[in-house]
């Protein structure tokens, strides 16, 4: 510290607020979500060199076919996550938001896009619900939430009580699962990577991305400093209601059939890959990419297990130990590192950045 | 003006106890419930009024009684457990276990086993939770996860029968002391006493302290991590009772029991109006929440809604009981600003 002030006046001035303390490509590489991507990539090479048939032409297919609800509906809720909150309902949604289109498609030969509207215009109002009761009434989300898992279940179970609705009629139905020219790649890829680039930009490049953030830190601060709290909430959660419906509608085209446990489970997975991904239970920190690669991390280790012939708990075992780890590496690493400054990390960095970006400039002049 | 507050109350022992249940949040539950239970009788009277009925309605309830106030006492310290359910599934096999190994064991034996599963169980959670100060929302999501996981692995395909269980445990399932259920007697006994222990014992109290807020309670000097740990213990040990339990009654076990019986528990606690961010609450709520829950799927059908539309019901309940919940905060902090204004 003492060795840093006689050289720093100069920026100091310039600058009030700290540098950055690492360099950029650090910054980049040494975080979260570079660690999960890494994860990713590492876990993919291993199977396609280890494991039979992972190499095969339909792998790709089914793993995005089959993952592609969850990476929709992890989507909006990592931003509502990243607000510190929490929406449970979302499989149910999924669940009411099949039911409808079933019952609207298959009972009332409603065309299958007319559907798809109605469907996603109900789950933006049941997402809608839950935001009002959480932004406006000031309830706890893990509570409404909760309570509406169990409704909006109850919703679908009503609408197509104990009858499985299935033959959903022609060329709609199939466009989802087929293949984008003769890759490896489905239909639905298209929307999730629409969806991806605007949850992303929305979240890391508007204000409104930022003021989620700053809710995240906290919701008074961010109140004070001019940010519509709870319009931003009952948007995200709307959000989330309507993507959770048009993953629904997806889920109904794809099985052609639905049944009242359509999607049931599916938030716990949603949220596994979402915090496997880097987001803060707490709220305030997460990147969506981080979001996108732990999903595609659940969902390759599914299929490589499976390929490998091992059951679905295994994969159960391992999302569950992923989950456990990383909460712990992300809240214990930090508090190791917090641990040590007194005798190294601090005096290096703080000496290291003022005093060798003046010995460079120095040189140079 | 510290005097006016803190004058002692005029009115006798009785009355105020009186005041205090007419008061209290639990009364509106108890209310629900009475009157679900009367219109099902009007509706059909063997409801309750037949023996067998009387018989499933003290029972039905008690194994999501005993969930609700272990998961009562982890909730009111701020925390939650979402792994009860695969608790209740590993205990619930193990009991078959045990009774496949050795027929002739004891039946207290078998109980005393449960409960040392589910709380080594839930001395896992609470270490993870408090050692590495991390939110037991996802700990206990992550531990849901390995313990099916790890259940479902171990039985397969698997199941335990009926002819798995000895006759003698299976029934004690059934069986009636005075007309109660023993199981249900057992479940009353453990409500009354965790209830008791939370509301005088100083342990207990601390509960709340550490509920309402984590860092006070910390600095004060209370034994948070301590604490923490024994409700997430208490929740495990009481999660595998509620699977010997299930053994007793249904008499079979398989990769699926209890899964997503963990819902449930917190529903019954949040209808019981105990706080979700901790603090407050009564163990007496989150049981007669359990009751409600069960009673009102059981009582739906005879009231003439299709049991398709129970969990619509459910969830409206559990949405409108916080409602409840938040209308009665706000009357109250108003009347505590008004008592002081005028003060």
């Amino acid at each position: 510290m003492s060795t840093a002030t006689p050289v720093a006046p100069a920026a100091a001035e310039s600058r009030t607020y700290a540098a950055y303390s690492r360099s950029l490509l650090a910054r980049l590489l040494l975080n979260r979500e570079a660690a999960v991507i890494a994860a990713l990539v590492v876990v993919f090479v291993y199977a396609l060199g280890n494991v039979q048939y992972f190499d095969g032409p339909l792998t790709i297919y089914n793993l995005l076919k089959e993952y592609a609800p969850i990476l929709l509906m992890a989507l909006p809720m990592t931003l509502i996550i990243v607000t510190g909150e929490i929406d449970l309902s979302v499989a149910s949604t999924l669940g009411a938001s099949a039911a409808i289109t079933g019952v609207l498609v298959v009972d009332h030969d409603l065309s299958v896009p007319s559907a798809a509207v109605v469907a996603i215009v109900v789950g933006a109002l049941l997402g809608a619900l839950n935001g009002f009761f959480v932004a406006y009434v000031g309830l706890p989300s893990l509570a409404v939430t909760i309570g509406s898992l169990a409704l909006y279940r109850g919703l679908a179970e009503g609408l197509i009580q104990d009858k499985r609705i299935s033959g959903f009629p022609g060329a709609l139905r199939t466009w989802p699962t087929e293949r984008i020219g003769d890759t490896q790649y489905p239909n639905i890829i298209i929307p999730i990577i629409v969806l991806a680039v605007l949850f992303g930009l929305l979240l890391h490049f508007t204000s409104f991305g930022r003021s989620v953030f700053e809710i995240g830190l906290s919701d008074e601060a961010a109140h004070f400093s001019g940010v519509n709290v709870a319009r931003t909430k009952l948007i995200l959660f709307t959000l989330s209601g309507a993507v959770a419906a048009l993953a629904g509608v997806y889920v109904a085209l794809k099985s052609n059939s639905v049944a009242t446990d359509t999607g049931a489970g599916f938030e716990l997975k949603v949220i596994a890959g979402v915090l496997l991904g880097g987001v803060s239970i707490f709220g305030g920190r997460g990147a969506l990419h981080g979001v996108i690669a732990g999903v595609l991390l659940i969902a390759v280790l599914n299929s490589a297990l499976q390929l490998d012939g091992q059951g679905s708990e295994v994969i159960q075992i391992i999302i569950g130990l992923l989950l456990v780890g990383s909460v712990i590496a992300s809240n214990f690493l930090p508090r190791i590192r917090a641990l040590l400054p007194r005798r190294a990390v601090t005096p290096e960095v703080t000496s290291k950045t003022p005093v060798n970006g003046d010995h460079t400039r120095k040189v140079a002049q | 003006m510290s005097t006016s507050t803190l004058a002692p109350s005029q009115e006798s022992p009785a009355t105020r106890a009186l005041h205090t249940v007419l008061r209290s949040r639990e009364l509106a539950i108890v209310i629900v419930l009475g009157l679900i239970i009367l219109l099902a009788t009007a509706r059909r009277s063997s409801f309750v009024l037949s023996a067998d009925g009387w018989r499933d309605t003290l029972l039905a309830p008690s194994i999501l009684l005993l969930l609700a106030v272990g998961q009562m006492v982890v909730v009111v310290t701020r925390n939650v457990d979402l792994s009860v359910g695969s608790t209740l599934g590993i205990t619930a096999y193990v009991t078959g276990k045990i009774f496949v190994a050795n027929p002739d064991i004891s039946v207290i034996v078998v109980f005393l086993a449960g409960l040392a599963v589910g709380a080594v169980i839930g001395a896992i959670n609470g270490v993870l939770v408090t050692l590495f100060k991390v939110p037991a929302l996802v700990i206990t999501l992550g531990t849901m996860y390995v313990l099916r996981g790890a259940l479902t692995r171990e039985v397969g395909s698997d199941r335990m029968n009926a002819q798995d269980y000895p006759a003698h445990f299976e029934k004690l399932g059934t069986q009636q002391v005075l007309t109660i259920p023993v199981l249900t007697i057992i479940a009353l006994v453990v409500v009354a006493a965790v209830g008791y222990y939370l509301h005088t014992a100083r342990g207990g109290r601390e509960l709340y302290a550490i509920g309402s807020d984590p860092d006070a309670a910390d600095l004060y000097g209370l034994p948070t991590g301590r604490r923490v740990l024994g409700a997430f213990v208490l929740c495990g040990a009481l999660a595998g009772l509620a699977g010997v339990f299930s053994a007793a009654r249904y008499a079979t076990a398989f990769s699926g029991t209890g899964s997503g019986i963990e819902l449930q528990a917190v529903a019954a606690v949040v209808i019981g109006g105990v706080a979700i961010f901790g603090g407050s609450g009564t163990v007496w709520g989150a049981a007669i929440g359990a009751f409600l829950l069960v009673t009102i799927n059981r009582a739906l059908p005879i009231l003439g809604i299709s049991e398709f539309w129970q969990g619509a019901v459910v969830g409206a309940l559990i949405i409108g009981s916080i409602v409840l919940d938040r209308v009665l905060s706000i009357r109250r902090t108003h009347q505590l600003v008004e008592a002081r204004d005028h003060a």
